[in-house]
């Protein structure tokens, strides 16, 4: 019986308001097969997962298990059906021992201590070649290992579905292995286990079919076999679509950062940057492409001064900034603007109106121990009509403004600081069609005035056409960086997977 | 006095005088233990004191009082438990409110019973009690073993405690709902139950701890007959740090330091409230002892303090 | 079924009709309350509001009431507007009360407008450095600010009874624990009946709401207590200015000690706090840290507390009910805030299902 199909999903549709996160998708999971889903960030694979799992309920659509439709209200419904989520952050109790951490919230026997616990997980770890000490405490975990637990924990609870999200995104290439090496022998004794990833390489290693999606629908299913890395990404990135965005030229160019070897290292011990070199011009946009989670974030924090580097170095207009913080910079005349991706949490403050959130930077520069707020009054003012923001006042908690209007003041604040170097994250994520451009068309701007641009961005047909150039990272390294009029998407999307520019520069489409 | 019998005697009084802190310790640890910070035990000490001596006067009966006691405390912990769990509203200042409210109620309807005593037959049945064998074991015996009957029930409440708490599934239940609400979710544990009951269980035990106060150590009604214990079974919690076994210990010890300056007075120079202010210099000490430590071990539950609601998308 | 979602348009104007809505709410409960016990309860509102409004006596005895108040939620709303859970205001006040002493027993031949200025210095810097303590702490090893303040006022407590019990008691006193009542040069001026600490804790109001509003300390305080995140983004020095606004916070408190050894009781005991510092975390919690704000609910508390005072002699109602009362209206205000913050809606799949079935 090795073809029965598992799980079976039927035209599965899930709206949250006017966002269309699913639509009609279908997916098939057979017994003792690896499934690969596959799809850029916002493709809908984790709303199609927390569907699988409970967390969501479907507008429409149904789905089946081992033939039987079902629906599933809570986490709870899913897991009896076998169902076993694996989340990226791990849902475990740091003080408690592994085996703890496995039968919390089981209904058995009322005392714990007993021998029979303890060999009934030591039998499946044995099965399915999942080492751990069961009596370790989770503090004392490599991250591979709190992974571990978590897989043992479903199967524990009788899961023969295993569903893991971005498993490997936290992992060590020997811990990747590991992860393989269980999840094989899984399949072996009958599990299904999907798999959710936008890494190519480790596709093509583990899994046996492989289903894309794109923008919230399923482009097709396609088996490992017979298919190649390069058909993969042009499925997932699609054609190329003619955005219309403007590429302003501008020659004047200066290098004003350039950085060199940069190296930091994350909470985990592992290296977010990995020695990684590139240089920004005035009048320069430059593109960074990635999936999410390859260093992006860090890359901003550590050359905005937030966040700890530790090794390399970052020359500013020739001057190294390398353990300066944000106040430093500031005093040093410094003028870089960094518009954080946490735009809430980070960039503004929520519960501050327009004026309180234009004098976030600028109040220092200010004398004595009062707040002068006329100018930004007036500068608030300035921003509404200039950036076309709706606002009920200059007063009004930005937290209540639409998406579109929180990113105008934030940019707009920052591009009135006169930067001379402007780095951002992701300015247009979760903005509508009009906000977006408006930002395009600001960034223009600013490179027509000779601002060096760092545009970190995740929509692949914006960059080849905002940018001059695209760096692509992977993993904290870069794979390349390329002239954006000379590059395809796909060769892009190859890149973000991990393959080197000068391999990839082959390929050609 | 002799040496051997100063020391008997001081640890007899340790032991009696730490009871009614150990009970309140015990409801705090497993409060906290499930991650709310209940700084009401005092109001709610106050509620169980004033309850169960009413009770024990009205009916005569020790036990009725004691029980009455009790599910009065848990009465404030419920108020408790709806404000900061369904209502979610601050943890420290509904448990301050709780304590003004129990203070206000239980000096209100003590007014009647003030300088009023229990009867003699109460008062006997909380007389110590030898302990056959263990009781005639020289120093330790009469020190442990010829006590009071809660003395007794307060041994068989820690280690009962102990095994709940670290050898069955709803203890393991209820320490992952303190230290990661979020995942004791996913494991399909009643997060709301597991609170609300052992907030309770907490409210249950300083009521017993305050109708301790006011039924035997005091066996007369007396306005704010708790002393303010609630606030050094706070402290408690952390210098034993979450720990119910050693909870009998540090009960025990601070229970000592209340009463060592009155023993001290003729041989050393030191007066009582140096003493009394001991088990809070202590506790801060061991407070910034495991932040400095980062041990992981004997850490304040992980959410203590915070609320917890599944996030709706 | 319902589901709790996040309130986010809920207008200033809702949410002080819900407040005032719960304080009725209070009031109902509280009559139900007054009324098994055996009194008309709006005799006995009346004539708690008469305790404090019905004479002159009665209105200033409020109002030195109220002082304490106001001027410790001011210190607590600094230290709360960063999420510092300040909860030592107690011992702040009894160690500010504590050096204000010393120079008022000690070097009491210092001449008054000197001595007086001293015993405040004195006391806003003991008060601060009590506060600082364990906000170094907080701010090094990450020690639980909560609990440790909590710990400090109790061995403030009991370093004061060891001073009225041992070093500092009063000779005179016979066998009685108490110290010496200060001389008259170590007394604060009164202005209309009450001592200056009324015009202190106005010109505290004020100067704390132009301070959070106006300075750029206060600016930086409201940005740290939104998003530390945002502050270190904005390049603020984030540890200096919890530091600094603690020792304000302790500070503040710590005045308060000063104002009630000098103003109200011209002595010292290790009660002088008498439990000021724990009602101001609830009145400055409940007046949403607003300076303006803070003065309205402390005044509210005060004549509670004075009404409660006044039945006791009017009805022979223990002064308790008061304290009953009290309790009885923050439950009610606190389980309100609820109501403020989240709102209930109908759950969209279970209206989707009732939906399907009705077509």
């Amino acid at each position: 019986m090795k073809n029965e199909v598992y799980i079976k999903i039927d035209n599965l549709t899930k709206t949250f308001g006017p966002v269309v996160a699913n639509n009609n998708v279908c997916l098939e999971v057979k017994k003792g097969e690896i499934h690969a889903l596959l799809g850029e960030n916002g493709s809908g694979k984790s709303t199609l997962m927390n569907m699988l799992s409970g967390i969501y309920t479907p507008d429409s659509g149904s789905i089946y298990i081992k033939g039987k439709q079902v629906t599933f209200k809570t986490p709870k419904d899913s897991m009896a059906m076998g169902i076993g989520m694996i989340h990226q952050h791990f849902k475990l109790v740091e003080v408690l021992s592994a085996k703890d951490n496995i039968i919390a919230g089981q209904k058995e026997s009322f005392f714990i201590g007993n021998k029979q616990l303890s060999q009934k997980i030591k039998n499946i770890s044995e099965k399915y070649g999942l080492a751990v000490d069961i009596n370790k405490k989770v503090y004392n975990m490599s991250v591979g290992e709190k992974q571990t637990v978590e897989i043992l924990k479903v199967i524990y609870r009788g899961a023969e579905i295993l569903i893991l999200d971005e498993p490997t995104a936290v992992l060590t290439p020997q811990e990747t292995e590991g992860l393989f090496n269980i999840l094989k022998k899984m399949k072996q004794s009958g599990c299904s286990v999907i798999i959710i990833t936008h890494k190519l390489n480790e596709v093509m290693e583990i899994s046996d079919r492989i289903t894309v999606l794109r923008k919230g629908e399923t482009v097709g299913t396609v088996n490992k076999e017979d298919t190649s890395a390069a058909e993969l990404t042009n499925l997932m990135v699609g054609k190329a679509v003619d955005l219309s965005i403007n590429r302003v030229e501008n020659n004047n160019n200066k290098t004003i950062l350039d950085i060199k070897n940069l190296t930091v290292v994350d909470e985990e011990n592992v290296k977010a940057l990995d020695a990684i070199s590139f240089s920004l011009s005035t009048g320069e946009i430059l593109g960074v492409a990635g999936v999410a989670g390859s260093g992006q974030k860090e890359l901003c924090e550590a050359i905005a001064g937030l966040y700890p580097i530790a090794s390399g170095s970052i020359e500013y207009k020739g001057e190294n900034i390398v353990g300066k913080n944000p106040r430093d910079i500031i005093k040093m005349g410094i003028s870089m603007s960094f518009i954080p991706e946490d735009r809430l949490g980070m960039g503004l403050v929520a519960s501050m109106g327009m004026v309180d959130n234009l004098i976030l930077k600028e109040y220092q520069n200010q004398k004595g121990v009062f707040i002068e707020k006329k100018t930004a009054r007036n500068l608030a003012e300035k921003l509404i009509n200039k950036l076309e923001i709706s606002t009920p006042g200059i007063n009004h908690p930005v937290r209540q403004l639409s998406g579109g209007n929180i990113q105008k003041v934030l940019l707009g604040r920052e591009i009135e600081s006169n930067p001379d170097l402007l780095i951002t994250a992701y300015p247009v994520r979760g903005l509508d069609i009009n906000a977006s451009y408006t930002i395009y068309d600001l960034l223009n701007e600013q490179k027509e005035k000779g601002v060096g641009i760092l545009y970190i961005g995740e929509d692949l047909d914006v960059l080849i056409e905002l940018c001059d150039k695209i760096m692509v990272v992977c993993n904290g390294r870069i794979t390349g960086i390329a002239e954006a009029s000379k590059i395809t998407k796909e060769q892009l999307g190859l890149m973000m997977a991990g393959e080197h520019m000068e391999k990839v520069m082959g390929v050609g489409m | 006095m002799s040496l051997v019998s100063m020391i008997t005697f001081i640890l007899a009084g340790a032991v009696t005088a730490g009871t009614p802190l150990l009970f309140a310790t015990l409801g705090e640890i497993i409060t906290e233990k499930v991650g709310q910070l209940n700084l009401g035990v005092e109001g709610m000490m106050l509620i169980g004191a004033v309850i169960g001596f009413g009770a024990a006067l009205s009916t005569g009966n020790p036990v009725i009082g004691m029980i009455a006691g009790m599910i009065a405390g848990a009465g404030g912990a419920l108020i408790f438990a709806f404000l900061t769990i369904t209502l979610r509203a601050n943890q420290i200042v509904s448990g301050l409110s709780l304590t003004i409210f129990g203070t206000g109620f239980s000096s209100f309807l003590g007014q009647k019973m003030i300088g009023q005593a229990l009867s003699d037959s109460i008062r006997n049945s909380f007389k110590p009690m030898k302990i056959p064998l263990l009781g005639d074991i020289p120093v330790i015996g009469s020190a442990f073993f010829h006590q009071n009957i809660l003395v007794y029930a307060g041994y068989v409440a820690a280690v009962l405690m102990g095994l709940y708490m670290y050898k069955t599934r709803i203890g393991l239940n209820m320490r992952t709902v303190g230290e990661n609400p979020g995942a004791a979710d996913t494991a399909g544990i009643n997060v709301t139950m597991y609170k609300y009951l052992h907030i309770l269980l907490g409210g249950a035990l300083s009521g017993i701890a305050g109708a301790y106060m006011s039924m035997v150590t005091v066996p007369s009604w007396q306005e704010g007959v708790t002393g303010g214990r609630g606030w050094i079974a706070v402290a408690l919690v952390i210098f034993v740090t979450w720990n119910p076994y050693k909870a009998m210990l540090g009960s025990y010890f601070f229970g000592g330091l209340s009463i060592l300056g009155l023993y001290l007075q003729s041989h050393v120079p030191i007066p009582q409230s140096i003493f009394d202010m001991l088990p809070y210099l202590v506790t801060i000490i061991v407070l910034i002892m495991i932040s400095i430590k980062k041990s992981k071990e004997n850490q304040p539950p992980k959410a203590l303090g915070e609320p917890y609601f599944r996030e709706e998308r | 079924m319902f589901r709790i979602i996040k309130r986010t348009d809920l207008t200033k104007k809702q949410s002080v009709i819900f407040r005032i809505i719960a304080i009725f709410g209070a009031l109902v409960a509280t009559s139900i309350f007054i009324m098994l016990i055996g009194f008309n309860p709006i005799d006995v509102y009346v004539s708690m509001l008469d305790g404090s409004f019905g004479s002159t006596y009665r209105f200033k005895e409020a109002i030195i009431q109220a002082i304490p108040l106001i001027i410790t939620s001011l210190g607590i709303s600094v230290a709360f507007r960063m999420k510092f859970w300040n909860i030592g205001a107690e011992g702040q006040i009894i160690m500010g009360a504590f050096a204000a002493s010393y120079f008022a027993l000690y070097h009491s031949n210092i001449p008054t407008g000197l001595l007086l200025l001293l015993m405040f210095v004195s006391a806003a810097i003991t008060g601060g450095i009590w506060a600082l303590i364990p906000a170094y702490f907080k701010a090094k090893f990450g020690t639980n600010e909560t609990l440790f303040t909590l710990m400090m006022n109790y061995i403030a407590q009991k370093f004061l009874m060891y001073l009225q019990y041992g070093p500092w008691k009063d000779p005179n006193a016979l066998g009685a624990g108490k110290i010496a009542l200060f001389s008259d040069n170590a007394s604060l001026p009164k202005v209309f009946g009450i001592h200056i600490g009324w015009i202190a804790a106005i010109v505290l109001v004020i100067l704390m709401h132009i301070f959070i509003n106006k300075t750029k300390r206060g600016y930086e305080i409201q940005v740290i207590g939104e998003s530390e995140n945002t502050a270190r983004y904005a390049g603020m020095n984030v540890k200096k200015i919890i530091l600094s606004s603690i020792l304000l916070s302790g500070a503040l408190c710590g005045m308060v000690g000063m104002f009630q050894v000098s103003g109200v009781n011209h002595t010292l005991s290790y009660q002088v706090a008498n439990g000021v510092g724990f009602t101001a975390i609830i009145t400055t919690w409940l007046a949403g840290l607003s300076a303006p704000v803070i003065v309205v609910a402390c005044f509210l508390f005060a004549v509670l507390q004075q009404g409660g005072t006044y039945i006791q002699t009017a009805f022979n109602i223990h002064s308790s009910v008061a304290q009953i009362l009290q309790g009885m209206i923050l439950f009610f205000v606190l389980g309100s805030e609820f109501f403020i913050q989240y709102k209930l809606v109908r759950n969209r799949s279970t209206e989707h299902k009732i939906g399907k079935e009705a077509a």
